[in-house]
């Protein structure tokens, strides 16, 4: 029998030379007259071990990494293809605490499976979900995913139960089902992950969704800067049309489902759920007031669910093992599990599956291994770039919805940035607000003028020009944008900002009591 | 800058049956469920502030401005885009939105110039009035931060200029573009402190999609988009509203003055056939009215050929009445007449034919409707007993297919074309018959037509019998409604007719050159409606068998059931302010107001007793018949309102030859016209600005026209025509036009309950207008046909005698463009000539090949009647074997070419189908290097002017 051999096909492997690794590996076994299977997997999520090589033995995966192409003839002289002793041997993978600390629920076949085989789906439980959705009626499939306790994983973590249920009841000849996978936020790529990495589960979510209020057509809004994605989904779309996944007949259901993936054209604000319906529809990516919501009036102005890559890739966890399976995971109101990026300054960065629950703490340090430069961490940008700056003080904040917004703090869509002592809050400001600047689409006057003299205001702080003043209307402007603008860009600008300020008062060189 | 007189709710009036009360700052008030926050404020009196929001637009929520808290509620909802809801307490002033509002005003004046006082918007700008309104008293922000203070004005368009630094990025402009006119022309580029409008792809306006309608310009709130007359003459100082004089649709305007000087025309919001919309004509164009060629004094000579000679009104009245005298004194009561104008009053219409009737002694009248909608009186009438459409220009918006015939609405009706691209915007479908590919059948991004009948002139008969054809055979009539409001007699026949083989859509595309299925397709489509409704034009009369092709759509309405309710009916597309009005006047030589026959010994008596006289009952000359009397030496004198047959009317060389031949022409227009060259007396009219009067549209609205200014010559037209009558000896009488309006209620039923006073309160109403319809009849025909039953009459189609042959190979037809009217008089006298500085001949590829025609080159276009020459634009609108233009240029001379061809029942001329052969050449006609001479030498004949 071939042996097994796994490369990842995951961007963050492809962009440090996996390709190279693949084929090294390929033109060496061949050289060595040795057959192998060469499969390309998903990534593991470690992504400080990558390109992560893995070696099927009767024992399980053994882990290399990180593996470069010259080392393979070293890889294979060492016997790689029996796990043999090698100085970047990590033993079993799934035996690397990193990964075997998490609970994987959404990301379980992420990193095992080759993404783009449907049998390697079905062989893990792929569409067992859909099978039992399809069993359901639409009410029924909603109250299992209200039961589950699911909320929207794009940050707004508003039910998606609910959300669903908005769409079931809106009257319509025409309903969509809207995937947003525009993930746009800084030190986020979880949407990308289980799109490159299992992307038959987005799909099988979608289905389950558009089976829920009866839609027929679905879209995966997907940004620009994601060809890979956009290669998984596609080939897993055509395969699954292929196999009667998708279509006109759903598995002889006579249910219908067709989806398709639209690229986005490069606009943060697009990832805003009004601007990338606007920008689906073929229009400038601009914001639509709510009411109505779309779930009444979406996609063409008909009923839409529209939720994130995270939410409803969860969804066939929930239809394969019960809505109760997956509510057990959480505390509070935040159930489940939500896939955790960490990212910036910090020692292993990746991706970490947990329950809500665990804290800031032990993702920076248990995980990340404290920060990569060795220095004190002190602030973690906890959500985007529109996510308020922790002090080390907030650092034992348990990862939840509801404690995060206890502490002016927002969970988003769970990525994080560490920042090591020699970050300048006052410039980190200055960035979000230059941020909001570059993106806002520029409907609404707070957003619009604001963002830009936002930037111009702190400038002045920074350059110590009649600081107090500034200081006071920098405040009065952040509460303008906050309870001004149209959309959460403008308004949720403030808390990176007035966080920085509020932990950090000394950067700006003002007192703690803001003078 | 907004109306002086602005008043705005905000938030578009919806309509609803249901009502919902809610509590705004304390004050109960109830509105129609659908309704915004901000529109229930500003009704309970509260005034909210607000930039990007206005009330004929949807809401759109950028500028912050208005927000309010509602009780129960997190945050400070936008009141223009929160739904007000039943029960709801709203509070729209608290410190903590005065602060959020100072705020955001805060924001808004640290990019915008401190120039209020050399702005041409000071004092009406919507800017400046928030800022005081919130009570904006610092900016924090600086001026020295990003601006837009630098950026360049675009002044290319000849009405209005484009100053981005005054520009706030409401997109009010932007959504005017896409939701008041359709055309999409303008966008936002850029994004977040970079947005900024976009004429096209960040062109200069004039060379973007903008059709310069100026619903831009009124949507603005400052001073960014601004008529150029304002910065020229400053803010006007009082208002008139009137109607506007140029094509069917009677858009109402704002006429906003300053002294005796329009500074400019505002559409009307109230009015109901525009609803505050407008176009390039009746927005912009009105220059014309202070044109130096208007002619301001009464002229008169003896011979066409003699200096003109300045005389007094009275000198000029009395001359012309005793040349009158004299010549039917010579050559009998019939040797004299008149030609009443479409362009005038009805009240001035309904004055020149009860002179003629009266005066003359005669019923030598007729008006241009006999060269343009003749047969939609006859073909309507006789079919369903009315002599006009069946339907408010609003029930479009109930249709849910539309089938265009011959009309070009976007060019030649360009308001009610805006009404009818939203309703196609809503999921209407749109079946177009027409020769060209006008631009409604395809006008990203979404307008498109399903099916486009592109027929070969001439064949409109076979065509409508062919989709009746399809309908009657496939049984998708509505028999239960044909047999029930018509006669069934009839209507069976009518199948049977219809039925024979040689109207099959196989046998009819080879009439025609449709093909079968696109034939089958859009009758289908039709039938199905469920509500369809035809629009027709110039297209479907001008032609031999016009009634006839009338009757035929009539027919399809009756058979399919569409007619009598909202979104249906058969609605002609009137060319003319008031040829509706003109008509209904009696101006026609058989009729007398209301279209009664004059042959009725009854209806005779009735206007014998007002008028005290008595009256022939034989009809008089139609237009055509006057030409081939003067010919024949027995017709010399004719009075001749605001219209210029010799530029207008088929078979120029024909018209100058008989107009050379009679004895005293006398012409009573703003300009020296064309049939001015041939007069002997000319009497200086009025524009509508200066007098007052109604005008009757194409949805048979009668709206008051108001004295703006006083007559720039002195008098009124009506006064006029009362002074001539009086100087023949028939005393006439009026101190007002609205007494003239009573004797047309006292003499004409379907307006005997019109009044100036009944006008006046409700804005408009449409006839019928009596004591069963006190306030007029929108819709005609409910529940029954005005003539009784249904008739159904049979339409064979018969060719035109005009024929191609291999001399005149070629089929010309003509029609309209957007920038000009009719004979250009009044619009070639304004900037609109930049859009159309002459008449362009279309051609496509194919023939301009096989011809050696280029692109922008002289050719010769040549029919049996006449040659031309003008430029030819290469172009696949037209199909093959077809050629077409416009007759705005009286230079061109587009009607020497067209021939005296006419419809069967009304003499409407056939301009739609001329037999032509083009070839390239390098100079001008015969006849235009006669007209060039002719004009010079009359034009040199003018009082002033050096010459013979």
């Amino acid at each position: 029998m071939k042996t097994a051999v796994y490369v990842p096909r995951d961007s963050s492997a492809l962009s440090i030379g996996a390709e190279s690794v693949a084929r090294a590996i390929r033109t060496e076994a061949a050289k060595r007259g040795l057959e192998i299977d060469l499969i390309r997997n998903g990534s593991r999520g470690m992504t400080w071990l990558e390109p992560l090589v893995e070696v099927s033995t009767p024992k399980g995966r053994v882990a290399y990494g990180p593996v470069s192409a010259k080392d393979v003839p070293g890889l294979f002289e060492a016997g790689l293809l029996n796990a043999g002793a090698h100085a970047l041997n990590l033993g079993l993978t799934e035996e690397i605490p990193y990964f075997k600390n998490q609970e994987r629920l959404t990301f379980a076949r992420v990193g095992i499976t080759d993404p783009v085989s449907i049998s390697d789906y079905t062989k893990t439980g792929g569409f067992v979900g859909l099978a039992n959705a399809l069993k359901l009626g639409g009410d029924q499939i909603i109250k299992e995913v209200t039961e589950s306790g699911l909320r929207g994983r794009g940050g707004a973590a508003f039910p998606t139960g609910i959300k669903w249920k908005t769409a079931y009841d809106a009257p319509a000849d025409q309903k969509y089902i809207v995937c947003n996978a525009d993930e746009g936020d800084s030190g986020t790529f979880s949407d990308r992950m289980v799109m490159e990495g299992d992307p038959f589960l987005l799909i099988e979510g979608m289905t389950i969704a558009s089976l829920a209020i009866g839609a027929t057509h679905g879209y995966i809004y997907l940004r620009s800067e994601y060809p890979h994605a956009e290669r998984a989904l596609n080939e897993a779309i055509a395969t699954a049309y292929r196999e009667g996944y998708l279509g006109a007949d759903i598995r002889g259901s006579g249910k219908t489902f067709h989806l398709e993936v639209r690229r986005g054209a490069g606009a943060y604000i697009c990832g805003e759920e009004t601007a990338l319906l606007e920008s689906l529809e073929g229009k400038r990516g601009e914001i639509r007031y709510r009411p109505p919501l779309p779930a009444v009036a979406g996609l063409f102005g008909k009923p839409t669910i529209l939720n994130n890559v995270i939410t409803l890739a969860s969804v066939p966890t929930i239809f394969e093992k019960g809505p109760g399976f997956y509510k057990n995971f959480g505390m509070g109101r935040s159930r489940g599990t939500l896939p955790f990026q960490l990212a910036g300054n910090l020692k292993r960065g990746g991706l970490v599956e947990k329950a809500f629950g665990i804290t800031l703490r032990e993702l920076l340090y248990d995980f990340g291994g404290g920060s990569y430069s060795g220095r004190p961490i002190r602030a973690v940008q906890v959500g985007g770039p529109l996510g308020a700056y922790l002090p080390e003080s907030q650092f034992d904040t348990p990862m939840d919805y509801e404690s995060f917004t206890a502490v002016k703090a927002l969970l988003g869509h769970g990525g994080l940035v560490a920042f090591d002592d020699t970050v300048d809050m006052a410039r980190m400001a200055r960035f979000a607000m230059e941020f909001c600047a570059n993106e806002s689409c520029g409907k609404c006057t707070p957003c619009r003028i604001g963002s830009t003299r936002g930037v111009e205001v702190i400038d002045k702080i920074i350059q110590n020009r009649n600081r107090e003043a500034n200081v006071e209307l920098l405040h009065d402007l952040c509460d303008v944008m906050l309870n001004g603008s149209l959309c959460g860009l403008g308004g949720l600008i403030p808390y990176p900002v007035l966080s920085a300020v509020r932990h950090f008062p000394q950067d700006f060189g003002i007192a703690r009591n803001g003078k | 800058m907004q109306s002086i007189i602005a008043n705005d709710l905000g938030t578009p009036e919806r309509k609803s049956g249901k009502s919902i009360s809610l509590e705004v700052n304390g004050v109960q008030v109830t509105v129609p469920e659908g309704s915004s926050v901000m529109y229930a404020a500003n009704v309970a009196g509260m005034k909210v502030p607000k930039l990007c929001a206005t009330d004929n637009l949807e809401p759109f929520g950028s500028c912050r401005l208005c927000l309010v808290e509602i009780d129960g509620r997190r945050g400070y909802p936008a009141s223009c885009t929160t739904p007000a809801e039943a029960g709801m307490k709203i509070r729209t002033e608290s410190p903590k939105l005065a602060d959020l509002r100072r705020g955001v005003m805060e924001l808004y004046i640290s990019d915008h110039p401190l120039d209020c006082l050399t702005c041409p918007a000071n004092g009406h700008c919507e800017l400046q009035d928030m800022a005081g309104v919130v009570g904006l008293r610092e900016v924090r922000y600086g001026y020295d931060g990003k601006n837009h203070l630098h950026e360049q004005k675009d002044e290319s368009n000849p009405y209005f200029t484009f100053d981005p630094s005054k520009c706030i990025v409401c997109s009010r402009c932007v959504r005017a573009c896409e939701e008041v006119q359709g055309t999409f022309a303008l966008t936002i580029d850029g994004r977040g402190f970079n947005s900024h409008i976009s004429p096209g792809q960040m062109q200069p306006f004039i060379d973007s999609e903008c059709v310069s309608c100026g619903a831009c310009v009124q949507a603005c709130p400052t001073s960014t988009l601004m008529e150029k007359s304002i910065y020229e003459m400053g803010q006007p100082d009082r208002t008139v509203t009137t109607t506007c004089a140029y094509c069917g649709v009677g858009c109402s305007f704002i006429a906003e003055i300053k002294g005796n000087s329009v500074v400019r025309m505002v559409p009307n919001k109230n009015g109901m056939a525009n609803h505050g919309h407008s176009c390039v004509k009746g927005r912009f164009a009105f220059g014309y009215t202070t044109h130096p060629d208007r002619i301001l004094k009464p002229m008169v000579r003896q011979s066409i050929d003699d200096r003109w000679k300045e005389v007094s009104w009275e000198e000029a009245i009395a001359h012309t009445a005793s040349e009158f005298k004299r010549i039917q004194q010579k050559y009998g009561r019939s040797s004299v007449g008149a030609i009443t104008s479409s362009r005038c009053t009805n009240e001035e219409t309904f004055l020149v034919q009860k002179m003629v009737r009266a005066a003359f002694g005669n019923n030598n009248v007729d008006t241009c409707a006999r060269v343009c909608h003749s047969p939609t009186g006859y073909g309507l009438k006789t079919t369903l007993g009315t002599s006009a459409g069946t339907q408010a220009f609003d029930s479009v918006m109930d249709a849910d297919v539309i089938f265009i015939i011959g009309a070009n609405p976007t060019d030649a009706h360009p308001v009610f074309a805006s009404q009818m691209k939203r309703r196609l915007r809503e999921g209407a479908t749109l079946i177009v018959a027409d020769p060209r590919a006008i631009d409604l059948i395809r006008t990203p991004p979404h307008i498109e037509a399903s099916h486009h009948l592109q027929l070969r002139p001439g064949t409109n008969v076979a065509l409508i019998n062919g989709i009746a054809h399809v309908i009657v055979t496939e049984g998708l009539a509505n028999d239960a409604y044909a047999n029930e409001r018509c006669e069934p007699q009839e209507y069976q026949t009518w199948k049977d007719f219809v039925s024979q083989p040689k109207y099959s859509p196989e046998a009819v595309e080879k009439i025609t050159g449709v093909p079968a299925d696109t034939i089958r397709g859009a009758a289908r489509l039709y039938a199905k409606g469920p509500n369809s409704a035809i629009y027709y034009g110039l297209g479907v009369t001008e032609h031999s068998q016009g009634s006839t092709m009338v009757i035929g759509m009539a027919n399809l309405s009756m058979a399919t059931g569409n007619m009598g309710r909202e979104g249906v009916g058969v609605n002609p597309l009137r060319g003319q302010n008031n040829v509706q009005g003109a008509c209904d006047m009696g101006s026609f030589p058989h009729e007398l107001s209301g279209y009664r026959h004059i042959s009725d010994a009854k209806t005779r008596e009735l206007f014998e007793k007002e008028w005290g006289v008595k009256l022939d009952a034989e009809p008089g000359l139609r237009i055509p018949n006057m030409f081939d009397a003067a010919l024949d030496g027995s017709y010399k004198g004719m009075y001749i309102q605001g219209e210029d047959f010799v530029q207008s009317d088929p078979n120029t060389q024909h018209i100058e030859a008989a107009l050379r031949n009679m004895e005293c022409i006398v012409v009573q227009d703003l300009f020296l016209n064309e049939t001015a060259k041939f007069a002997h007396v000319f009497l200086p009219g009025s524009t509508f600005l200066e007098k007052d009067g109604t005008y009757t549209n194409a949805e048979r609205r009668i709206q008051l026209i108001r004295k703006a200014i006083p007559p720039v010559a002195g008098k009124a037209d009506w006064e006029i025509t009362m002074d001539l009558s009086n100087a023949l000896g028939y005393p006439m009488q009026y101190d007002h036009p609205s007494q003239i309006m009573d004797e047309i209620a006292r003499l004409t039923p379907t307006f005997a309950g019109v009044s100036f006073e009944k006008l006046d309160k409700l804005g408009s109403v449409q006839w019928p207008c009596n004591d069963s319809a006190p306030e007029g009849t929108p819709t005609m025909h409910i529940g029954k046909f005005v003539r009784g039953k249904g008739h159904f009459v049979l339409t064979e189609y018969v060719a035109t005698d005009e024929r191609t042959s291999s001399r005149f190979p070629l089929i010309l037809t003509t029609g309209r463009i957007l920038s000009q009217y009719n004979v250009g008089a009044q619009t070639r006298r304004t900037e609109n000539v930049m859009w159309h500085e002459e008449d362009i001949l279309e051609i496509h590829p194919h023939d301009a090949e096989h011809r050696g025609v280029i692109d922008g080159a002289w050719v010769s276009v040549a029919s049996r009647a006449g040659e031309i020459v003008l430029r030819a634009r290469v172009s696949e609108r037209i199909q093959p074997g077809v050629v077409y233009t416009t007759f705005h240029h009286p230079d061109t001379g587009t009607n020497v070419i067209t021939t005296e061809n006419s419809d069967w029942a009304t003499n409407c001329p056939e301009y739609k189908v001329t037999a032509v052969e083009v070839t390239p050449v390098s100079k001008l006609s015969v006849w235009q290097e006669h007209y060039r001479e002719f004009t010079d030498q009359q034009e040199a004949l003018l009082p002033g002017k050096m010459g013979s």
